[in-house]
């Protein structure tokens, strides 16, 4: 029991990570039809960038936990932004009119581009930040098994909650989140209606690029190391979060990124820790086999 | 002359959908244009917001070329498009349809705009927060008219506003015309295949054929003409 209570917090807080993630694969579907494959790897950069940003500021003495956080934040945020406007720019744009699996392939080949760019300036090597949140609350103990919050924990949880409900807030209440839903339904119609649909998506791919910077920091301060792989591992791991969801649906991508925590922790304590990674893929394989559409996928029942 | 069209041409790859269209459309007008499926009536249209782009000729409003101007600054020029099928928003709901016919209307517009709108068509003040992929066909149309209202349009152009609605709709329908030119001074350019009640609305009319300008003159001389009886009025559906 009190282990199954221990795994639920640590599936909670995987699972708010891949949510974060995963908004940003199931926005740039929504709004372009396509797989952002390179998205992962975009989240890897926002981790180094926060990495990178850490060991600066303890570099200039500063000692302050929450301005760090912050300052860190707001940084990644910032640049990963950019790369996930750039990649946009770069890899897709030029290649909207054309057929489906061209941008699919310049997606990848932007997925390598970026683990390479990344394995080049920063090395190969796992690169650990000197730990940040060390703190927890034993809740309490049962036997010899006492289950742990850490404040890595409440911090990924909050933030993520936070943000979420911000995100909602701005797609379904704001100007912008209108234009952008406009989108996703019937870009020619939203152009000829004066609004500049290329920005949108533009800014589309980088509000999905800073969720995921977020996610990145997060992972930071909760593992302490980083490495050119995980945008790969976690990439796939909230690409199926997205897919289990409804490819498409933002409160799916917030739910599948929890299920696929859950199972992912419960798998780890109770099955294989090894093999934790089998379990996403195992999901990822049924859901594409048995309900495509995911969990709130959009049942196309309109009369247009 | 408010738009003007000189040698337009338009292609879908190699399908050559205008040749050559020459139009006008002056202030305060009603213009209609007629023709079989497949004219090009609609490519007509949506070549004036560059979508197809024009491969050669000019388009002019209000004096402005807009031939090569980016798609989404065409409706800021004034000109609003009530596209065929109606491609209303159907997830979002009667009101945010409305307000995505505003995007460079001034704000402070917003309420009389919309309680303009809800008092010319009163079914979408009822349904203000219904999802508009549910409403009926004819009044997913009042809702494509009020949304292109919405931006106060200097120039309306409506694709087949009429296309597959009952008769009482398409009574309102070209009742709604004749008022906006009335009360509003309201410039409209009518696309319809319903050609009878099209071109006694209008002041000026064309044919479009197979990409051409087959045929103009008022209203009332291209209903008396025996081609156009023969072709599109007399249960004639083509030629
Ligand atoms: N997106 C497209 N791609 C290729 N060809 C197209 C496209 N849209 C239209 N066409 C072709 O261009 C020509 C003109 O089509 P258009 O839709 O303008 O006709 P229309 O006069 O509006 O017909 P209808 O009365 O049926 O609406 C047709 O031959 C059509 O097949
Ligand atoms: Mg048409």
């Amino acid at each position: 029991m009190a282990q199954a209570i221990q795994q639920l917090i640590n599936g909670l807080t995987l699972g708010a990570v891949y949510g974060l993630i995963a908004i940003g694969y199931t926005m740039v579907y929504g709004i372009i039809g396509m797989i952002n494959f390179a998205h992962g790897d975009i989240y890897m950069v926002g981790a180094f960038i926060a990495v990178t940003s850490f060991t600066l500021l303890a570099a200039f003495g500063v000692s302050s936990v929450p301005f760090a956080l912050l300052a860190v934040l707001v940084v990644a945020i910032a640049f990963t932004s950019v790369y996930g406007w750039a990649v946009e720019r770069i890899a897709y744009r030029p290649l909207r009119a054309s057929n489906r699996l061209a941008p699919l392939i310049s997606a990848i080949g932007m997925s390598i581009f970026l683990e390479n760019m990344v394995q080049v300036t920063q090395g190969a090597r796992i690169k650990p930040i000197r730990p940040i949140l060390t703190g927890g609350i034993n809740l309490f103990t049962q036997g010899t098994f006492t289950v742990r919050l850490f404040e890595t924990q409440i911090l990924i949880i909050v933030t993520t909650v936070a943000l979420m409900a911000g995100f909602t807030w701005l797609i379904t209440r704001t100007s912008f989140g209108r234009q952008q839903r406009a989108c996703e339904q019937d870009q020619v119609v939203t152009k000829v209606l004066g609004y500049n649909v290329d920005r949108i998506i533009s800014v589309t791919f980088m509000i999905g690029a800073g969720l995921a910077a977020v996610a990145g920091v997060m992972v930071t301060v909760y593992y302490g190391v980083v490495d050119f792989f995980i945008g790969f591992v976690v990439g796939i791991k909230a690409f199926t979060a997205a897919v289990l969801g409804g490819i498409g649906s933002l409160p799916g991508a917030m739910l599948g990124g929890l299920i696929i925590g859950l199972v992912e922790s419960f798998w780890a304590a109770y099955l294989s820790a090894e093999y934790k990674d089998v379990a996403s893929f195992a999901i990822l394989i049924l859901v594409l086999m048995f309900r495509p559409t995911g969990l709130l996928g959009r049942p196309e029942v309109e009369k247009v | 002359m408010m738009l003007q069209l000189s040698g337009l041409n338009a292609h879908y790859g190699h399908v050559h959908a205008l040749c050559g269209v020459d139009l006008a459309v002056q202030g305060g007008e009603i213009v209609t244009l007629i023709g079989a499926n497949g004219a090009g009536k609609s490519t007509l249209m949506m070549s004036i917001f560059g979508v197809p782009r024009a491969s050669s000729g000019r388009i002019l409003f209000e004096g402005e070329d807009i031939t090569q101007l980016p798609t989404h600054q065409i409706s800021h020029r004034g000109i609003a498009l009530v596209p065929e099928g109606r491609r209303i928003y159907p997830r979002m709901t009667v009101l945010e349809n409305l307000q995505m016919g505003t995007a460079k209307a001034d704000p402070t517009n917003f309420q009389t705009d919309l309680d303009r709108m809800e008092a010319l068509f009163p079914i979408l003040a009822d349904r203000r927060d219904q999802r508009a992929g549910t409403l009926s066909g004819g009044e997913q149309q009042m809702l494509a008219i009020a949304r292109a209202l919405m931006s106060r349009p200097k120039l309306l152009m409506l694709d087949e506003p009429s296309l597959g609605l009952a008769p009482l709709y398409i009574k309102k329908i070209f009742q709604i015309i004749r008022e906006l030119k009335r009360d509003f001074g309201m410039t409209v350019l009518l696309v319809e295949q319903n050609a009878n009640h099209a071109l006694k609305v209008a002041d000026r009319a064309y044919v479009l054929q197979h990409g051409r300008i087959v045929l103009s003159g008022t209203g009332a001389e291209l209903l008396a003409s025996p081609e156009v009886r023969a072709a599109y009025l007399d249960g004639g559906g083509g030629h």
